[in-house]
């Protein structure tokens, strides 16, 4: 059993804030049950196009 | 290398950037389009977007083309105006081949007059036609007696003196009217109020002067003071004077214009010259007036997204959030929010142009293809909404996406011009 003080042990004892990437739904559902939650409007850079992003990464994007 | 193109594209938008800041747009004149527009022959339509034939325009276009020829003269009546066109017995090309824009469909032909501006930092013109007002208008698609009697009016009465008086004036400068507007909450593109009453403010000892009869001179003043959307081709034409001098900077990745003819959206890149880069133009979300509804609307069309190309309509929702609410897009904070998703993909910020309610940020200025394609985030459009058939008019505003089909293939094309593909 982990000491109680490990800090990550204390993040989850207290109350929690968190910073959503990704599926908005995960950060609604917190907020449902009375979390702070902030939904960050993030995808994946060219919409993961693989192609594309070589070209952006070429080109300085 | 990679290293090489990606420093030779930023300093080649940075170049691109102090141009458009560069800029010094003037209102100077109104002139008939066929004397004003270079090459403007008779029988020749301009329309607004990128190329197209007859078969593939919209209700809209096709109504106001149809119109256009019953007021030129080259056919007796809108029937036999439809099957001359269908014939091809006139020439149609993009406002932007000659340094013009039209609104909505965008129409001009040569007895039309067109406001003239004169961006004076590089000696290049631009010219829009006079914003027609509310109701049945042929920029919407309307081509009955009334419209054309307005467009007559128009080119017989109201132009010819606005002219005068404009030339009287020695010009009005844009550029600190639109700084004005923009505190007064215009965003140039779905809110044009108090640029409107600016400009007649100022234009008004000139145009007494240029018109001796007073019920005329009334007339004139109803008609820009009735309009809250009049200075929109001013703003239009001044758009496309700034952007002009930013086309053909090798390397560079700066959108120098966007437009949509009803069918397709089309943009236009720095770098890679002339070339129009098209997708089909997707379907506004707004609000539409009383009795109407999406399944009457047109999809997008219009020149005027070039005032977007320079920074403002969309890009500056934060300015105006009564747009916000008239094109339904949401509370006054959404409209930061708009604003602030632009500035992801632009190059700049105008610090001349700017914005109370950001803290006056500039507004986001320099459409950057490479930003648009890597963030997934296109331009947000304010725009008017058509009616899908000819000759009804205006049936609501709203927002519209630029497509990203237009920025991938730019990207592709720009990938290759700098040897990178």
């Amino acid at each position: 059993m982990k000491d109680r003080k490990d800090p990550i042990q204390d993040l989850l004892n207290g109350p929690v804030a968190v910073v959503n990437i990704g599926l908005a739904q995960f950060a609604r559902t917190l907020e449902g049950r009375g979390v702070d939650a902030v939904q960050v409007d993030w995808s994946p850079p060219a919409g993961g196009n693989r192609r594309t992003i070589d070209l952006l990464d070429k080109l300085g994007a | 290398m990679a290293g090489d193109v990606a420093a030779a594209v930023e300093a080649a938008n940075t170049r691109a950037v102090e141009r458009m800041l560069a800029a010094d747009p003037v209102l100077v004149d109104v002139a008939a389009a066929g004397d004003a527009i270079e090459g403007l022959e008779d029988r020749t339509i301009l329309h607004a977007g990128p190329p197209i034939g007859w078969p593939d325009m919209c209700g809209p276009l096709k109504g106001a083309v149809a119109g256009a020829i019953v007021l030129e003269g080259w056919a007796a009546d809108l029937e036999d105006a439809a099957e001359l066109a269908a014939a091809g017995g006139v020439g149609f090309h993009p406002n932007h081949h000659f340094d013009a824009v039209g609104p909505m469909t965008g129409i001009v032909t040569r007895s039309m007059p067109v406001m003239i501006v004169e961006n004076r930092a590089f000696g290049n013109r631009a010219f829009c036609t006079l914003n027609e007002g509310l109701g049945k208008v042929m920029r919407f698609g309307g081509n009955d007696a009334e419209v054309l009697a307005r467009l007559r009016w128009l080119a017989d009465t109201f132009g010819p003196a606005f002219g005068v008086a404009l030339r009287e004036a020695g010009g009005i400068p844009l550029k600190a009217m639109i700084a004005r507007g923009l505190s007064m909450g215009d965003e140039m593109h779905q809110r044009n109020v108090g640029c409107t009453s600016l400009l007649l403010r100022t234009i008004a000892p000139a145009l007494a002067r240029a018109v001796g009869d007073r019920e005329r001179l009334a007339g004139l003043f109803e008609f820009i003071g009735g309009n809250d959307q009049f200075f929109l081709n001013v703003a239009m034409a001044m758009g496309k004077a700034i952007m002009d001098p930013v086309r053909g900077i090798e390397g560079s990745s700066v959108v120098t214009a966007m437009s949509r003819n009803g069918t397709m959206f089309g943009i236009r890149v720095s770098g890679l010259g002339d070339r129009w880069f098209t997708a089909p133009v997707e379907m506004p979300r707004g609000l539409y007036f009383p009795g109407f509804s999406e399944d009457d609307a047109n999809p997008d069309i219009g020149d005027s997204t070039i005032v977007e190309t320079v920074g403002l309509g969309g890009f500056s929702m934060a300015a105006s959030p009564a747009v916000a609410g008239f094109v339904g897009a949401g509370t006054a904070a959404d409209a930061l929010n708009y604003t602030r998703a632009m500035e992801e993909i632009t190059v700049a910020r105008n610090p001349e142009w700017t914005i109370p309610a950001l803290d006056f940020a500039g507004v986001p200025t320099g459409i950057d293809i490479r930003k648009v394609v890597a963030s997934g985030q296109v331009p947000t459009i304010n725009t008017g909404i058509a009616h899908r058939e000819a000759g009804i008019g205006q049936v609501g505003a709203g927002v519209v996406k630029a497509p990203m089909a237009c920025f991938e293939s730019a990207l592709e094309a720009f990938a290759a011009e700098m040897g990178v593909a």
